[in-house]
């Protein structure tokens, strides 16, 4: 799935990364704990979460995540935005809550990396 | 790609800037050649410990040594220092405080995601003094 058709699924706005729209994406997870990606997620490029702080993108990058979908509304901050234009994450947003966007995704074909611990 | 030596001053309470010597890492070994899953198990130790720096110790000191074989990763700091290292070890065991779990850290889970990800890891913690963690990453 690119990341237009997540943008089109989730009806969210890009506030970073209109020129990586036609990147692929193969999976998928979800956490508001940064911790929590660090240390179950594996070969992962989508991340959705709720929490809007610099260190999302900071996580996201380590893990060579491609794009952050904040979910319930949440706006990145100036802080979030300077560093995903350095790495080159695209950043949207959606008004849908996690558990909404998550179904919305997976029923669009969109696999989770490890569905267990 | 032999003996390179990095140094790092970890800002203390700086949450903007907590990672960015991980970062810096995570570019000098891709630029290096190193295996990716090598460099992302560096980049999530480093990072981890490096969160911790800034939310438990007021920042401190990174240097990294990167060889052919492996990269060590010592963290420095003086901070509170930590009482009981076998439960600090524990999985979801922290004293981070909530603004921090707000934050999306402090589940007790850094210290644990450390050794997940490292080849060697050693805490060495005097209470009042400070906390130095060495942990080694081996490149084959």
């Amino acid at each position: 799935m690119k990341i237009k058709e997540i943008v089109d699924t989730l009806e969210a706005t890009v506030y970073y990364g209109e020129e990586l729209m036609d990147v692929d994406i193969h999976s998928a997870c979800a956490s508001d704990m940064m911790s929590d990606v660090l240390a179950f997620v594996k070969d992962q490029a989508l991340l959705i979460s709720g929490l809007c702080n610099p260190q999302v993108v900071r996580t996201a990058d380590m893990m060579d995540i491609r794009c952050i979908a904040l979910v319930r509304g949440k706006q990145p901050t100036d802080d979030m935005l300077a560093i995903a234009r350095q790495k080159e994450i695209a950043i949207i947003s959606s008004d849908y809550r996690m558990y909404t966007a998550c179904g919305l995704l997976y029923a669009r074909g969109l696999q989770p990396g490890d569905s267990k611990v | 790609m032999s003996g390179l030596h990095l140094e790092f001053d970890v800002a203390g309470n700086n949450f903007v800037s907590a990672g960015s010597a991980s970062d810096e890492v995570k570019k000098t070994l891709k630029m290096l050649g190193v295996d990716p899953v090598a460099v992302r198990k560096v980049a999530i130790a480093m990072y981890e410990g490096e969160i911790n720096m800034v939310i438990h110790a007021g920042g401190g000191k990174a240097s990294v040594d990167i060889d052919t074989d492996k990269v060590k990763i010592v963290l420095a700091d003086e901070g509170p220092g930590i009482p009981d290292i076998a439960l600090a070890m524990k999985d979801g065991y922290s004293t981070a405080p909530d603004a921090i779990r707000d934050l999306g850290f402090g589940a007790g889970m850094g210290l644990p995601n450390m050794k997940k990800y490292t080849d060697e890891m050693k805490i060495d913690s005097t209470v009042g003094v400070g906390t130095t963690v060495t942990m080694v990453v081996n490149l084959r």
